[in-house]
């Protein structure tokens, strides 16, 4: 849909003609404004947090961040402080120990099985994979109790490597759905020419399919590295006292609710990694929210 | 230093650790079936599919089958999974009073937020298709859901921030209201309940909007320019172009992005977690189970309450197993 455009006829009047591009400035200025407002209505919020962290603990308790106009001083402070009172620093180092593994150990698991489900023949191959499209919107919170009950069991309690095999079985549907989307798409000839050769599966899989199918791996690892980077419930459930970037955040909001000069700046710190992997890799992100819903016919 | 070195060691190790089950399981299998002849290579053929999906779905059955059935079994037991009760955790959850708040709130969510959602997100796209600056005014409203609900909650926190009035207001919603000559408020306090949970949804829309975007943009561009014109050389204005042209066109993805955020705010936890740990009448259905999980350390209510989202989802579940079929068939 474009914008809709009732060009000027050339015989009528120029009046008509007036008529005529005034009212599409004015709905063109409509259209602007409008989207103009939703926009400050989206990133106002986001900015005042941002400005916020760079002010000095005096400054936002008694003025409001939009004074910073008048008023600029800004300071690295609160960054500093939030970094040695809240430790910050060890839950940043602690959430990339979660969320790196947790992104890349389900990615290898589901691409070998969208490759079954895709190009192998095994019994049962349709009803496993209507099986795992069902599991795609089971709620979390199915698993959460006897879980906890086992890793207790095994010891896994308060453990990185229960918290990535945690992700790895929660992040599983969507991978698997995600990735046999693209790969059971992949040219049929190519995969059949392949096994011409004497390619054993294993060789196709690592030599052609893999290669080819970066754009969708990379979708997914980036679906994956936001939820687990952003994940608070597993965390809590299944990390205990250990604290990543987002439970060191509510701790402090817990705690400190009120030191804004903190909590600003925990926030942003918090956001960055996210934000910067997202505005680089937005493309792929987009490609995975596309391929990754039920489509609609 | 210590904290880094280990961290790559354990990264290292887990991903290593699953490149070598798959060379190995395979080379394995090629080891014993070494022999050139057909029984060998049928054996080969009918065991590798397994070794390729073993992992997912030992995966699938041990976080997310087994705790499934477990969870349910535990809904019908005591505190500690140690007396049979029957239906009494259901009984308590549907006439406990504060459950009934979190059901009544739970319902509330999810009649406001994917609708908000869906609205805002049409309006964005609909609005920025007709500007030349599309895709930068769309990674605006995009950008939120790169965070994470705690940090969102965080922003929205700072947002409501309330200051005894006659000193400034450093929440910009109370500034507002006090530069109009109104009282400035706490917003989960002051505003009756349940409309104070209003003030929790508005993050959740904040965040969703942006992915009713993406999805519904790309919807529109698919809209075959023919039936926009048509309909405007027969005379339809902007409005009816709408509604009655490109809005039945987009229906499937309208309804898509719907369910998807309905499964959302079902089990919306953090925002509520963060913001007023359910008090002052806010309470939802997952932040309760949280609370029955660690703070009653009651297995038998927290089991009952993910039952019951569980439930709340299948009819989400059994439509999008009959969609998938659909396009399969296709295929």
């Amino acid at each position: 849909m474009t914008t809709i455009r009732r060009e000027a006829v050339p015989g009528t009047s120029t009046w008509d003609n007036i008529s005529i591009i005034l009212d599409r400035t004015f709905r063109n200025n409509i259209v602007t404004s409008a989207l103009i407002l939703i926009v400050l209505l989206w990133t106002l919020p986001t900015a005042g947090l941002l400005v916020s962290s760079f002010r000095t603990e005096e400054d936002i308790a008694r003025t409001g961040w939009w004074t910073v106009i008048t008023n600029p001083h800004l300071t690295l402070e609160n960054y500093q402080r939030v970094l040695d009172e809240a430790d910050m620093g060890t839950a940043f180092i602690n959430s990339l120990t979660v969320t790196i593994p947790s992104t890349i150990i389900p990615i290898s698991i589901a691409a070998f099985a969208a490759y079954a489900f895709s190009w192998m023949e095994f019994p049962g191959r349709r009803l496993l994979l209507v099986f795992v499209v069902g599991l795609m919107v089971v709620p979390l919170q199915m698993s959460l109790i006897p879980l906890l009950r086992v890793y207790t069991t095994l010891k896994l309690n308060g453990t990185f490597v229960g918290l990535w095999l945690a992700h790895t079985g929660f992040g599983m549907p969507l991978a698997i759905f995600l990735l046999r989307n693209y790969i059971a798409n992949l040219p049929r000839e190519i995969i059949e020419s392949a096994q011409i050769d004497g390619a054993s599966h294993f060789t196709i899989f690592i030599r052609l399919i893999v290669p080819l199918s970066v754009p969708a791996l990379a979708s997914f690892a980036i679906f994956q590295f936001l939820w687990v980077w952003n994940d608070l419930l597993v965390a809590l459930v299944f990390l205990g006292d250990t604290p990543v970037v987002t439970s060191a955040l509510a701790d402090l909001v817990g705690d400190r609710g009120q030191d804004w000069h903190l909590l600003t700046a925990g926030a942003f710190l918090s956001m960055a990694l996210p934000l910067a992997v997202f505005f680089s890799l937005q493309r792929y992100f987009v490609r995975g929210l596309l391929g990754g819903s039920i489509k609609g016919g | 230093m210590d904290q880094i070195s280990q961290a790559v060691l354990a990264i290292l190790l887990g991903v290593g650790g699953m490149g070598f089950y798959f060379f190995a399981s395979n080379f394995l299998l090629d080891r014993v079936y070494a022999a050139e002849t057909q029984a060998a290579d049928r054996a080969k053929k009918r065991i590798r599919p397994w070794l390729f999906v073993a992992p997912a779905l030992l995966s699938l059955t041990f976080y997310l089958v087994y705790p499934a059935v477990d969870t349910f079994r535990r809904s019908l037991f005591n505190a500690r999974t140690e007396e049979f009760v029957g239906i009494n955790n259901y009984v308590w959850a549907f006439t406990n009073e504060t459950l009934r708040e979190a059901f009544r709130n739970n319902i509330l969510w999810l009649l406001i937020v994917p609708l908000f959602s869906v609205v805002f997100g049409l309006a964005v796209a609909v609005l920025a298709d007709k500007v030349r600056y599309e895709s930068l005014a769309k990674a605006f409203i995009f950008m939120p859901m790169a965070i994470s609900f705690v940090g969102a909650s965080v922003v929205w926190r700072f947002v409501y921030a309330f200051v005894p009035p006659g000193r400034p207001q450093i929440g910009i919603l109370n500034a507002i209201v006090t530069s109009l000559g109104g009282a400035p408020k706490g917003w989960f306090i002051d505003v009756p309940r349940p409309w104070n949970s209003l003030f929790l949804m508005v993050v959740l829309i904040w965040i969703q909007a942006g992915f009713a975007m993406v999805l519904l943009s790309a919807a529109l561009k698919a809209v075959p320019e023919e039936t926009v014109e048509a309909a405007k050389i027969d005379g339809a204005n902007d409005v009816q172009l709408f509604f009655r042209i490109v809005l039945p066109q987009i229906r499937s993805t309208v309804f898509v992005v719907y369910t998807t955020i309905v499964i959302i705010v079902l089990k919306v936890f953090d925002i509520v977690f963060v913001m007023t740990s359910g008090q002052f009448g806010t309470e939802v259905l997952a932040n309760r189970m949280f609370r029955e999980m660690f703070r009653f350390v009651n297995f038998g209510r927290g089991s009952t309450i993910a039952v019951i989202l569980m439930v709340a989802v299948v009819p989400i579940m059994y439509i999008n197993i009959r969609r998938f079929r659909e396009e399969e068939l296709v295929r």
